[in-house]
């Protein structure tokens, strides 16, 4: 399908979940809001790049559940270390191989990185990611590769 | 709203309520920079996340709970990129890793900011 048929249809589904109005006003801003997006989209689109192909697979639906519950996990732990009177920190700087195929595999895994605490990414170059591990067992945890591996399966053609 | 649905709904909102607050005692507790990023990330998934969560219950099978959700999809997507680009903004102006305790290179060794 085009394109920009595609993204304004995304566009109209999403305004009316979001306004829920009818009102023949409220629709027209509705229209006006999404003729402005698709004509800015369609501008921006002449800068991007490379191809456009860089949506995660079907997979990533999978991969969500799995990263919310990592992030419910390092929630837990940090917390713990936060309450704990001795405050048991160990900061440390790992490098991590961000080896996804994709610029959007590897956004996906600096953003998990980064979404569950006790780890953040600082820094991506040369495939490798610069993350600051709020003590040892978050360090080792990342290291063992795990979550790459898992966005890596997200990426299309995987 | 049916009673089952409004305990969970207050159990999510009581615990995220915790959970900021915890992240808020991290805050202070966090002897720095890098390491009050992550006490930050506590309020920031699960703080939100469960009061959200919580929210939506409170809403039901409504419109109301789709912007609960989208809402929520947004700030998981916002929050860690605009935490990146505080990192690497910090990590870029050197911001020090004081009381690092092991490292894959020395303090500010990476911290030119040039890509």
């Amino acid at each position: 399908m085009n394109r920009t048929l595609k993204t304004a249809l995304i566009l109209v589904a999403v305004w009316l979940l979001w306004s829920g109005h009818t009102e023949p006003l409220l629709l027209a801003f509705g229209l006006l809001s999404v003729i402005i997006v698709v004509a800015i989209t369609r501008r921006m689109d002449r800068f991007a790049e490379s191809e456009r192909n860089q949506y995660p697979g079907p997979r990533f639906l999978l991969y969500i559940p799995w990263l919310l519950w990592q992030i419910f996990l390092s929630n837990l732990a940090v917390a713990r270390i936060i309450l704990d009177p001795k405050l048991p920190i160990s900061p440390r700087l790992i490098r991590v191989p961000a080896n996804q195929r994709t610029p959007t595999g590897q956004a996906i895994y600096a953003n998990s990185i980064t979404l569950t605490p006790g780890t953040a990414s600082l820094d991506i170059r040369d495939g490798q990611i610069l993350v600051h591990a709020l003590n040892a067992e978050f360090a080792a945890d990342l290291e063992s590769g795990e979550m790459g591996a898992r966005v890596k399966r997200t990426e299309k053609g995987a | 709203m049916t009673g089952f649905a409004d305990l969970i709904s207050w159990l999510c909102l009581i615990a995220g309520s915790v959970f900021c607050i915890i992240g808020g005692i991290g805050l202070l507790r966090m002897p720095n920079f890098w390491t009050r990023t992550h006490a930050a990330g506590i309020t920031d998934t699960m703080g939100v996340g469960l009061i959200l969560v919580g929210l939506i219950f409170q809403a039901g099978l409504t419109l109301v709970a789709v912007k609960l959700v989208m809402i929520l999809a947004f700030l998981y997507l916002a929050g860690p990129t605009a935490g990146h680009a505080i990192f690497r903004a910090a990590h870029a102006y050197g911001v020090p890793f004081a009381a690092l305790t092991t490292g894959v290179e020395a303090p500010g060794e990476n911290s030119d900011g040039s890509d």
